[in-house]
């Protein structure tokens, strides 16, 4: 057989020109892709990543104690530390008073240990009278609480930059003394509720919102295109609706004074004087997030019954099937799919929903996202909405991978 | 639908409840959007019909609050209605065509590595907006751009995006390359070839991804929440502070004007998609 080489016109081999060409189209193509990369990169990726690190970063009292942790490092424990120590704690805090950023520090050391922020207060106060050598007395002596081994512990266990204590306390659960993992306190476990409220919501809307597509997506499918485009824009109308005006729609519906409570009054089912609660708790979030939610699958159904030949349904009824065991054994299959798209898109918006809950939902009817926004924007512990942020994040991207994985993401349909 | 006469009566039964149940989920999905709309026209600043409204009295019906959304004191809604137009003029400007180009790429038979660039590109749309607003805000803080426009803009073309490169991508499944090589084929230079023959072929795609980005944009508030100061207050800011104080008939009317825009909208992305 020959082995020669197929030369193209201008005398390279057609093989090298041909990889040439290939690897030009193929820069070109991720030259286009590019600009959105690098742009997603820079300010969305690398925030994220940001948060995530966040979470467990806690360096901040080492670097404003620096003296104290190189001291307090061959500490064993055991017994109370040696006078160097006590003086580098002063050196430390002589300069976050003179600076006045002490502040900082009695929130995470309060963290820690309670009972730190007034041990901290009360001796900063009174650094000013405090004389040259011998600092240990003198400390214990501003406050009998620098005596006991217990709090110079908690202050050696903040030395690590890293820890994942925030991750524990988003599922109830911390450090004891000696670092061990033990449950939060029984009135402090409120993160595992929520968590479980979260995935309760996401996962009974998901149901309902399947309840109801259902039949209307079949409907839409079957119809004759005139009727099904003029019920479709009852599907796109809220659709496309503003959350905000959806949401709000659904608190004037379901206030003590609205017309829910007035027909249930009017039929009887309770007293006017005893109007049921439907907003502010858990049933006004998953009524509300239901409806809000259902166009998302609606969508993916119809556009999945829409390629179900009719025929289909005939031959099994021809072959002897009743229209119930048609539909069981050919059409529910074939729509599988679609259920499984919408249901993973609902589930994945409902996982994360806050607006709603935050306005219809009240205390009792708050998921997650409402808690992490509560410590980004009230309590300002940012590096605990960032790990609650990260928690969630895993959870919806391994949702997201399944979703990828089933359905695929470029058959995301849109309207 | 009507049925056939051999029809058996257990089926009819059937075929009747089905369509009641069909019917009460799309009165489910439509009516309490349109509760709204005769609120809004209220006389009383109660946020339930009053018995004058229930009995169609004229007097029980006025124009007072489309006025003080208008020319009331104080009004936060001209300012709000400003921004949130600019923010979302250019960030539709910003997610188009980033997006496009970045579609263009991807549906590209050389692109390497295709389905995890796309997943990348797409996550904004799957990652909850709690996230991504906490993310943002950490990072516009960081670079100085926490409550200006150029933050919030820069934010929501980041949200965007996905909606552009999803829409884009499944037109240019079906687009023949044939035609770009023809053009190429006959001197037209890549940018040429572009805006004549690609994008007169994509531009439905094009488009109703650009009214994806608007809406998004146009209603977005978490983000927002996160990264506006008191000059960048948008209309969704404004109704979400409003619904969380207290519910004025005020927010009815504003909630009137936007379900009105919003079919509008509805006949641009019907005719192209």
């Amino acid at each position: 057989m020959s082995t020669e080489k197929i030369l193209s016109s201008d005398g390279i081999p057609l093989e090298l020109s041909l990889k040439k060409a290939e690897r030009k189209n193929k820069l070109k193509a991720v030259m286009l892709v590019a600009p959105l990369f690098l742009f997603l990169i820079i300010t969305y990726v690398f925030p994220i990543g940001d948060m995530l690190f966040r979470s467990v970063d806690d360096r901040m009292i080492t670097k404003m104690l620096p003296n104290t942790f190189t001291a307090i490092e061959k500490w064993d424990g055991k017994e109370l530390p040696e006078e160097p120590v006590y003086a580098a704690l002063y050196e430390d805090l002589a300069y976050l008073k003179k600076t006045k950023t002490y502040g900082k520090i009695i929130a995470r050391l309060n963290y820690e240990k309670g009972g730190f922020s007034s041990l901290i207060k009360k001796t900063v106060r009174k650094l000013g009278k405090f004389e040259e050598g011998n600092y240990k007395e003198q400390f214990i002596k501003v406050h009998k609480r620098w005596g006991q081994n217990e709090y110079l512990v908690a202050l050696k266990n903040t030395a690590p930059n890293w820890s994942y204590a925030k991750y524990l306390k988003g599922v109830d659960l911390k450090f004891d003394q000696d670092r061990n993992i033990i449950q939060q306190d029984e009135d402090r476990r409120i993160h595992k509720i929520l968590w479980l409220r979260t995935l309760k919501v996401a996962f009974w809307v998901t149901i309902f919102c399947f309840l109801l597509a259902y039949p209307i997506s079949y409907l839409l499918a079957t119809l004759p295109m005139k009727y099904s485009n003029l019920l479709m824009i009852c599907v796109l109308l809220p659709f496309w609706t503003s959350l905000l005006v959806r949401t709000s729609s659904w608190m004037v519906l379901l206030q003590q004074q609205g017309p829910i409570n007035d027909l249930i009054v009017w039929l009887g089912l309770a007293a006017n004087d005893a109007r049921p609660e439907l907003m502010y708790n858990v049933i006004g979030t998953f009524v509300a997030m239901t409806q809000i939610l259902l166009p998302f699958m609606v969508l993916p159904l119809y556009s999945v019954m829409k390629t179900i030949s009719p025929s289909l349904m005939r031959a099994g009824k021809s072959l002897g099937g009743t229209p119930f065991v048609a539909f069981r054994k050919i059409y529910f299959p074939l729509t599988i799919p679609g259920i499984g798209a919408g249901s993973l898109l609902v589930f994945i918006l409902a996982i994360g929903y806050y607006i709603t809950p935050a306005l219809v939902g009240g205390a009792s009817g708050s998921l997650i996202s409402n808690t992490i926004a509560y410590h980004m924007k009230s309590s300002l512990d940012w590096s605990f909405a960032a790990a609650l942020g990260t928690m969630l994040l895993v959870g919806v991207l391994t949702i997201y991978w399944i979703y990828n994985k089933l359905v695929g993401i470029d058959n995301i349909k849109l309207g | 639908m009507s049925l056939p006469n051999y029809t058996s009566w257990n089926y009819r039964v059937w075929h009747y409840t089905y369509l009641t149940i069909c019917a009460l989920v799309f009165f489910f999905l439509i009516a309490p959007l349109f509760i709204i709309l005769p609120l809004s026209f209220n006389a009383e600043q109660y946020m339930h019909f009053s018995k004058g409204m229930l009995a169609l009295d004229p007097d029980a019906f006025s124009l007072r609050w489309y006025e003080d959304m208008i020319y009331g004191t104080k009004n936060p809604w001209g300012l709000a209605a400003k921004n949130s137009i600019i923010i979302a003029f250019f960030a539709t400007i910003g997610s188009t065509i980033l997006g496009t180009v970045a579609a263009l790429g991807l549906s590209s038979r050389h692109m390497p590595y295709k389905a995890a660039f796309m997943a990348l590109l797409i996550s904004p749309m799957i990652v909850p907006l709690i996230i991504s607003g906490t993310a943002i805000f950490f990072f516009m803080a960081k670079v100085g751009l926490a409550a200006t426009h150029t933050g919030i803009i820069l934010a929501h073309i980041i949200l965007g995006t996905p909606f552009v490169v999803i829409t884009v991508t499944a037109t240019l499944t079906g687009f023949d390359h044939s035609v770009t090589r023809a053009a190429a084929s006959l001197g037209s230079n890549p940018v040429n070839t572009f805006m004549k023959i690609t994008l007169p072929l994509i531009l439905p795609g094009v488009i109703s991804g650009a009214l994806f980005a608007f809406v998004t944009s146009f209603d977005e508030v978490v983000v927002v929440l996160f990264l506006a100061g008191l000059e960048n207050t948008t209309i969704p800011i404004q109704m979400w502070v409003g619904l969380r104080e207290q519910l004025s008939p005020t927010i009815m009317a504003v909630a009137t004007c936007l379900i009105v825009m919003c079919p509008l909208l509805l006949p641009l992305y019907n005719s192209y998609v």
